[in-house]
């Protein structure tokens, strides 16, 4: 998936995907909501709050888990 | 309605005929034996029946309420698709202990005392060793072994934690328990192995992922299930289980993340979805035990799938580790919808059962207001999503072209991956059905035009996420490489146990062996040819090393001639006084005794 190799299909794929997310972010502007706690009801809270999810938990298992628990295949030797 | 006999009857004893059919009667009688618990669970009508009395006590194998029924239609329906899946195994052992696999789940919903739940408890237990060995691999006979271990472990909590509530409460009927006092805790306890709570979750990823490509999904269904029916019974409302969930909700994620094997992947996420359930059973409300029960049967219809078109994969590649696979839509193109139907449902997608059911857990906990847990509930959504959602699919399906050209799954499993994907579909586009077999009644709508933007925007930006990680080379490569769990404390652990047992103990055991048995009976053997010189020899023994140079020459040629000699005459005549004195001696020993006993 690096940048030079990237195909135009995919490149298509991602301008629609990134089309879609700016939609998804007007539309947000204008629909009425009822939060449960009062902040969720910030515009795009939810895209916020899932996008800094993920990069989190990717990160963490990244640079925490995976240097702790990471083994050989055979480490187990069975 | 006819109540002939306990559902789970029909599947444990039918199963037994299995290894008599053949051909395609066989195939017809797997088909057919699961369809016919469906239909009998939905002809049954609430009560409690089949009450068996067995000494003093009173086995009740039926208590049907809205809660087992919930539980025992998903059991039934989901056997039904997974034995349609199953139809080219040719393994009687596989198939009839798939069988009674299903029947134990369902015998255990509903038990309505102690005794008979732990019965099919145990049951599930040991058919479920039998299925993970069926794969007739190294690897899945090691995993087999452990998977007994921890479940006789957790099987033994239970049975002490029955025995102590029996002696606390003097019932043994299976209804509310609540953590109060011993018994219920060991119960708890019990529950809480097969439901995989944090640090007795091991055994699921380090098993599941052995099985066969049809066991791994019957596995998928019942044990942990059977758990969460349990603790909805048992437990809902127990504070704790609340933490539990969320916890068993977060850091299974971060080992799917790193997971090379897609099996292993789905167990974790397994683990992440059954934390859903926990904190929903946790919180107690209507909605959220509503919430918990709609998830499980969601949760399994979903799973299974992915977990079918995983095991379709394995099938006719081989492989199922990440590194290994790669741009299979080419061969499989109907696999890989179904399993992205599995992966969108499993990430809440609108219009999929997920949505339906998680956001009634979710909701429920913003409703009493834990905020904490409403956000570690709306951070796991989004990490579901990115490693079972697009993790799962992308790896297997697209990604990189691994170069395997295979052929598209078979059609009996392509019918059953069909099945449970029209019902995932249903489920979400369709879910008042679901709703009104739930526990409660239901008030809830999950089709606001605002849910369904607000969820939609936090798979987007997590997909957004997933995009610009990959692209920036960020996103962890998969490597061929295994991830340590603590299963590593028993698997190590039994290993430092062996080496203690047969380095520093054997040795240890070898030498009391060479004292006791060899060398004191030696020397006692020698000492008693002649114990008179023998003694000479020691006493010159002991002078030689403290003796004077001058006098050592001397001690040793005498050493030397006495150890020459020996054992000689040992018949040394005695001067008649030294007898009588011993015998005097002896006398004075036994009357000491003699007096100090009588007084």
């Amino acid at each position: 998936m690096k940048k030079g190799r990237m195909s135009k299909v995919l490149r298509k794929i991602l301008t629609v995907f990134y089309i879609f997310l700016v939609l998804l972010i007007i539309i947000d502007l204008f629909i009425h909501k009822h939060g449960y706690f009062g902040f969720d009801e910030y515009p795009s809270y939810y895209g916020v709050y899932g996008f800094v999810a993920c990069i989190l938990l990717v990160l963490a298992a990244k640079y925490i888990l995976r240097p702790i628990v990471m083994r050989r295949e055979d480490y187990y030797n069975d | 309605m006819i109540n002939l006999v306990p559902p789970a009857l029909i599947l444990i004893v039918g199963s037994l005929f299995i290894p008599l059919l053949k051909g395609r009667v066989k195939q017809i009688y797997l088909i057919v034996l699961p369809l016919l618990t469906v239909l009998y669970l939905f002809s049954l009508s609430p009560g409690v029946y089949w009450k068996v009395t067995v000494l003093d006590y009173e086995l009740i194998f039926g208590r049907i309420d809205r809660l087992s029924l919930a539980f025992g239609y998903i059991f039934a329906i989901i056997t039904f698709i997974t034995a349609i899946y199953s139809l080219h195994v040719k393994d009687n052992l596989h198939l009839v202990s798939a069988f009674i696999y299903a029947g134990s789940a369902l015998g255990a919903v509903f038990a309505g005392d102690f005794i008979t739940l732990f019965i099919f408890w145990e049951l599930l237990a040991f058919s479920a060793t039998y299925l993970i060995w069926s794969a007739k691999t190294k690897k899945a006979i090691n995993t087999g072994m452990r998977y007994i271990m921890v479940h006789i472990f957790g099987g033994l909590l239970f049975l002490a934690g029955i025995v102590v509530q029996y002696h606390e409460t003097g019932s043994l009927f299976f209804g509310f328990i609540g953590l109060e006092g011993l018994g219920s805790w060991l119960i708890f306890l019990g529950f809480g192995l097969n439901a995989a709570f944090p640090f007795l979750h091991a055994w699921l990823p380090d098993a599941y992922p052995e099985s066969t490509e049809t066991g791994t999904v019957f596995l998928s269904v019942f044990t942990t299930k059977t758990a969460v029916y349990a603790f909805a019974r048992g437990f809902a409302g127990t504070e704790i289980l609340i933490y539990i969930g969320a916890t068993m909700i977060v850091f299974p994620l971060l080992y799917a993340a790193i997971e090379n094997n897609l099996r292993r992947v789905l167990s974790y996420i397994l683990i992440n979805q059954v934390g859903f359930m926990i904190t929903g059973i946790g919180i107690g409300t209507q909605l959220s035990v509503n919430g918990a029960v709609a998830h499980a049967f969601c949760h399994i219809l979903y799973d299974a799938l992915l977990f079918m078109s995983m095991g379709a994969v394995l099938y006719r590649t081989g492989k199922i580790n990440a590194t290994d696979l790669g741009g299979l839509y080419k061969s499989m193109p109907l696999t890989a919808i179904f399993c992205i139907v599995g992966a969108a449902s499993i990430s809440s997608v609108p219009f999929t059962s997920g949505f339906v059911s998680k956001s009634m857990i979710v909701a429920s906990t913003a409703e009493v207001g834990m905020l904490a847990i409403w956000m570690v509930l709306l951070f796991a959504s989004s990490g579901v999503f990115l490693f079972s959602g697009i993790k799962i699919p992308f790896f297997a399906f697209f990604s990189y072209d691994s170069g395997i050209r295979t052929m598209e799954a078979p059609k009996h499993m392509l019918i059953a991956m069909a099945l449970t994907a029209f019902l995932s579909i249903g489920i979400g586009l369709l879910p008042g059905p679901l709703y009104s077999l739930l526990p409660y009644s239901v008030d809830y709508v999950p089709y606001t035009v605002a849910h369904m933007i607000e969820q939609t925007q936090l798979l987007a930006f997590s997909a957004l996420a997933f995009t610009l990680l990959m692209l920036s080379g960020v996103y962890p490569p998969e490597v061929k490489a295994i991830n340590l769990d603590v299963d590593w404390f028993y698997r190590k652990g039994v290993k430092a146990f062996m080496w203690i047992i047969n380095r520093p103990g054997a040795q240890v055991m070898q030498l009391i062996n060479s004292v006791v048995f060899n060398k004191i009976p030696t020397f006692l053997g020698w000492l008693t040819k002649n114990p008179l010189l023998a003694l000479k020899i020691v006493r010159d023994s002991i002078l030689l090393v403290f003796a004077i140079p001058e006098k050592r020459d001397e001690i040793k040629s005498r050493l030397k001639a006495e150890k020459e000699i020996y054992p000689g005459d040992p018949s040394v005549p005695m001067p008649i006084g030294v007898l009588v004195l011993w015998s005097i001696f002896f006398l004075l020993v036994y009357l000491i005794i003699y007096y100090t006993k009588v007084k």
